[in-house]
């Protein structure tokens, strides 16, 4: 926010611009949170116990697909210590809602109705089929292997292009070809013109595997409900409270949103997998309900492998047409995306507006055709994962221009050079339907090869090929369209939910603020960045700013923390609302000094007029008038404090380069991982450190997707990689230092200029690292291997050949 | 995960530890128990009780002893005690590669020698250096006390020919003018070796006079590679004797012994077996590839 505040003199009494008086915006300000959270004292759900609490453990099925024949739950609900055992059919019985809905409606899409515990059929391993109450979770645990479940097994398919190609059972009787959705975004005919005049068509066939998100914290809910109230309080493990809170409301347990109550405690991170409804919650809700106990439900590790949303699980095939000189013409894509056996809230947005519209990348690109056909399989449902959507569609562009470059025998800096949006072409409507906001995509892309020293590294390419050894520079660069959303354009292409968000920022009597947020934390940092932007706004310190988020009674709306939207649009409603504030201050402030508002200078809180700067009144000073109320103008009522709803008028671009440099060792098929360079675009920073921490975090799980990661179903439809020695995450260890710089090209729709920072990195880190693995194997004519790039495949792909 | 129930003991000395096991039937011995907990959380295993010998006294001493002709590692020291000690990176040198290589610090601060061969883990580096320097487990029941040799230890997966009413007190290895090595291939997932190799030889005026070539990890059960070390001995100590000894290897031991995973599969396990054979027997002879 440098240049937006620097002439607070001109500001006069429009409050709508943004004010440095602070200095805190844009600080590196170590974060308040973190010595609560290293030392033990942060409570987790898991750490809440109420008295007479219950535990609810889950019975899943272990079939991928298969009819219920019967359940026999006499045996468990015998055992001591059990409470109650209860199944689909209690629930069903009860006559509460009992779906979980889908949050995005596509034309023609199927939506059988998703329960929270089955009755029917199996749909995928780990299905809840029974419920155990015990009054220890080892008991229900024990009793869980007491319960018998008859089944009549089915056959199941895992993958989402034999699903809807093969003669295969359907998943859901509701879609015989278990086709969800067939979605189609661009125009087919200028595409296919643009591949038939080009000089040259380059193409590739891809998968980007299942993702399991890994956070840290496995699921958990402890569910209160009170008879005499009929009220329920509910805390978990969520990413957006209110979004549960209505989620819960309508779809699945039928109470009045005002009886709930949603409280999301400390969260360990989220990437995704803690924004949906999923049954387990609901199902902890139930039992309390039904028992008029505290029951409290923590997932085992195995049970997040099994059940939290995966991420990604795309089969693809590209094209990209172009000219001899490099010049794009256009691109056309058809992906069959797994959504597993059930539609979770954003299953159905992330493969189709989230992925097809982000196909252009940086690129000015004339004609761009997608079609999606959206697949049900016996899998655990697939939801947004760290990226969702915009990192497959970013990947999916990123493959085709190496592979272009490669047909071209250009160098891939500089075909995506020659195609770049140019910085005057803002707002930049591209193909894929978006509208950008701002980009220097140049600048940042000279930046990162600058860094890196681009060229003599070719150099140094050359010359080691020649000993035998082979370096790869591998390329990423990347947009986003961050900032989840414009409600009205959001609406119009189905979603079911807003995308504004709300916050109210309050002057309490004696001078602190407190600021209530509809976003909620799982690890980002929000208490000190949303410190900052309010303190920056309203002249504070930080220190004076106490930030609240994720309790549903205390907090009267807000969407939730996913989809790089915190910052710019959570953010956003703060400073807009510290704005408004400061105008409701400086109007008290012109009374009490008897001068014209126009008349007051604002600096480090202090409201001073014009040509006589003794006469003041310190912000503080006035939020206790404000409470007083004593001598305001006329007519105005007391207090100070203001509730703001923030709607973006567009999502924001951040946009960036990403250069990765590894050794890959053909005869064992190691990949070392020399140098990694990000220069990330996020507009304005609000906390150069906290920024610089989500680029970390997202390179390596971009890494992590590129190298290591990638479920696995085995022939029964058994999740193979169901344990975290089954599964890799990169271990820190497994990671190169990053090297990270930043350039700010602030969004000119934003009211503090931020474009967000949440998802970037994983968006580039994945295609940048496949990317410089294939520079390196370029010699033995390999022009794209699937993710995860293992040894082994490197060491298959190359065998036999130099 | 929850453990099954048990009971848990902890003993004050071999005897106490091995009047417990007797009275237990089924009860397993744990001292660092980074072995035998996380399976007892997965339920890979569910022994009804535990024996704690974790704080015995005077178990974890490593000293040469046999007149200068051994080296004795106590059962209860621990990975980190003889990744740092002197007797062991001088006689036993395989060994210091393989417990510094082992796991990560808090395992090696916690976990134990004894503990970690009688458990049989498959993937395990101590294994292979074991085999390669020759050594053998000390064991106590209440009426005998007896030498394992490190080929007779390991029987299958998390299988040993510790019985169940035996302690490790001991692990012995021979003091000769043999050099030996361990290098590991880390699975990126575990931690474990994907390929773990462990390396002895006496060399004799250029030639190789003795050889034992093992290998952990690639392998359902930790092995001596004899192809390998036939091919080694009696020839010069040279590159061309190592790489055709090596290429031995993958034929040394049957196809299905070659552990397949989602990491890696038994043919490239195979593949890598070669290479890092290889690279051992480079390691420990001071060759330049």
């Amino acid at each position: 926010m440098s240049d937006a505040g620097t002439d607070a003199a001109t500001e006069g009494a429009d409050e709508s611009g943004g004010d440095a008086t602070g200095g805190a915006f844009g600080s590196a300000i170590e974060r308040g949170e973190d010595v609560p959270l290293l030392t033990g004292d942060g409570e987790y759900t898991d750490d809440i116990s109420l008295r007479g609490t219950t535990h609810l453990a889950i019975r899943r099925s272990d079939h991928a697909h298969a009819r219920i024949e019967s359940i026999d739950t006499s045996d468990a609900a015998a055992m001591d210590g059990v409470i109650a055992v209860y199944t689909g059919e209690d629930v069903v019985e009860s006559g509460v809602p009992n779906t979980i809905p889908t949050a995005w409606d596509l034309p023609g899409l199927v939506q059988p109705q998703y329960r929270m515990l089955a009755t029917d059929k199996v749909r995928h391993e780990g299905t809840g089929v029974a419920a155990v109450v015990a009054e220890t979770p080892h008991a229900a645990h024990d009793a869980l292997e007491r319960i018998t479940v008859e089944y009549d097994r089915l056959e199941h398919v895992t993958d989402p292009v034999e699903a809807v190609e093969g003669d295969i059972h359907p998943v859901h009787e509701e879609a015989e070809d278990n086709v969800a959705f067939d979605f189609e975004l661009g125009d087919a005919d200028a595409t296919d013109e643009a591949f038939a005049d080009a000089d040259r068509v380059a193409s590739v066939d891809l998968r980007q595997p299942r993702i399991i998100p890994n956070a840290m914290e496995p699921r958990a809910a402890l569910a209160d409900w009170e008879d005499a109230t009929e009220k329920l309080r509910l805390w978990m493990t969520s990413q957006n409270p209110h979004l549960h809170r209505m989620l819960l409301s309508a779809g699945t347990l039928g109470l009045p949103e005002n009886k709930i109550q949603v409280i999301a405690p400390e969260v360990g991170g989220g990437f995704g997998s803690k924004i949906y409804h999923y049954p387990d919650e609901a199902v902890t809700a139930w039992c309390s309900m039904q028992l008029g106990r505290p029951v409290k439900w923590q997932a085992t590790r195995s049970e997040s492998y099994l059940t939290d949303c995966h991420g990604r699980d795309h089969v693809t095939t590209g094209e990209i047409a172009l000219d001899d000189d490099g010049t794009i013409r256009g691109v056309r894509v058809e992906t069959h995306a797994g959504l597993g056996a059930q539609l979770s809230q954003f299953g159905t947005a992330t493969p189709s507006y989230l992925y097809a519209t982000v196909l252009s990348g940086q690129y000015t690109i004339p004609a761009i055709h997608c079609r999606v056909v959206g697949a049900f399989t016996n899998t655990t449902p697939v939801d947004a994962y760290r990226g969702a959507g915009r990192a497959e569609g970013i990947y999916v562009i990123e493959r085709l221009v190496d592979v272009a470059a490669r047909e071209l025998e250009m160098d891939p800096a500089e075909l995506r050079r020659r195609n770049l949006v140019e910085p005057d072409e803002f707002p930049y409507e591209s193909a894929a339907a978006l509208v950008y906001d701002s980009g220097e995509y140049e600048r940042a892309m000279d930046l990162a090869l600058e860094h890196i020293d681009y060229d003599e590294l070719r150099e140094r390419q050359r010359e080691l090929r020649d000993e035998g050894r082979y370096l790869g520079i591998g390329i990423g660069n990347f947009i986003e369209s961050a900032g989840l959303s414009p409600s009205g354009l959001a609406g119009d292409l189905g979603a079911q939910a807003g995308g504004w968000e709300s916050s109210i920022v309050r002057f309490d009597s004696t001078g602190s603020v407190t600021v209530l947020a509809g976003t909620a934390d799982q690890g980002q940092g929000h208490r000190t960045t949303y410190a900052q932007i309010a303190a920056d706004e309203l002249g504070l310190s930080v220190d004076d700013v106490t930030v609240v988020e994720g309790d549903t009674d205390r907090i009267p709306q807000g969407m939730g923390t996913y989809g790089s939207r915190s910052a710019s649009v959570g953010g956003g409603s703060i400073a807009r609302g510290a704005r408004e504030v400061r105008a409701k201050a400086r109007r008290i402030a012109a009374h009490q000094l008897e001068a014209s508002a126009d008349d007051l200078e604002f600096e480090d809180g202090e409201f001073r007029v014009t040509g006589a700067p003794d006469r003041s009144l310190h912000i503080q000073a006035i939020a206790h008038e404000a409470y007083l109320g004593h001598d305001l103008p006329e007519g105005m009522d007391p207090g100070l404090e203001e509730t703001n709803f923030y709607d973006p008028e567009n999502f924001t671009y951040p946009f960036g380069t990403h250069v990765a440099v590894v050794e890959v060792e053909p005869e064992t098929g190691e990949i070392e991982i020399e140098r990694y360079v990000a220069v990330d675009d996020c507009g304005e920073i609000i906390n150069p450190m906290i920024v610089e921490g989500q680029v970390h975090g997202g390179i390596a799980q971009g890494i992590g997707a590129a190298l290591y990661e990638g479920a696995a179903y085995d022939d029964e439809g058994h999740l193979q990689t169901r344990r975290m020695d089954e599964y890799v995450v990169p271990h820190s260890t497994q990671l190169p230092d990053f090297e990270t710089d930043n350039t700010v090209t602030p969004s000119p729709h934003n009211p503090i200029g931020v474009k967000g920072v949440g998802e970037s990195a994983t968006i580039a880190a994945t295609p940048t690292m496949v990317s410089a693995v294939m520079d390196a194997l370029e010699p033995f004519g390999v022009d794209h291997l699937d993710m995860p790039i293992t040894p082994e495949s490197v060491w298959r792909a190359t065998e036999g050949d130099d | 995960m929850y453990t099954n129930d048990f009971d848990y003991y902890r003993a004050d000395s071999v005897d106490n530890a091995l009047a417990l096991l007797g009275d237990h039937d089924g009860a397993e011995l744990v001292a660092g128990a980074h072995g035998l907990l996380p399976r007892m959380k997965t339920g890979e295993e569910s022994p009804p009780a535990l024996v704690d010998i974790g704080q015995l006294s005077g178990l974890d001493a490593i000293e040469v002893v046999d007149d200068g002709n051994s080296v004795s590692v106590g059962a209860l020291a621990t990975h980190t005690d003889i990744a740092e000690s002197e007797s062991v990176r001088q006689h036993a040198s395989a060994l210091a590669d393989a417990t510094a290589e082992l796991g990560d610090p808090q395992v090696r601060n916690g976990g134990t020698i004894g503990g970690n061969l009688a458990h049989g883990d498959a993937r395990s580096d101590p294994p292979a250096a074991l085999l390669a320097l020759d050594g053998s487990l000390e064991v106590r029941s209440t009426d005998s006390e007896r030498m394992i040799p490190a080929t007779d230890l390991f029987e299958g997966p998390f299988e040993t020919a510790v019985a169940d009413d035996e302690i490790v007190t001991g692990v012995r290895m021979p003091i000769d003018d043999g050099v030996s090595g361990y290098r590991k291939r880390r699975d990126p997932l575990s931690g474990y070796a994907m390929v773990g190799v462990g390396v002895w030889l006496r060399t004799d005026d250029e030639t190789i006079a003795e050889a034992r070539v093992a290998v952990t990890g690639a392998t359902t059960i930790p092995t001596r590679l004899a192809a390998v070390e036939d091919q080694l001995e009696g020839e010069a100590a040279t590159v061309e004797t190592i790489t055709a000894a090596s290429a031995r290897a993958g034929t040394a031991i049957a196809d299905e012994s070659f552990v397949s995973d989602v990491q890696a599969s038994a043919e490239y396990r195979e593949h890598l077996l070669t290479i890092d054979a290889e690279r051992a027997l480079y390691d420990v002879l001071d060759l330049d590839q």
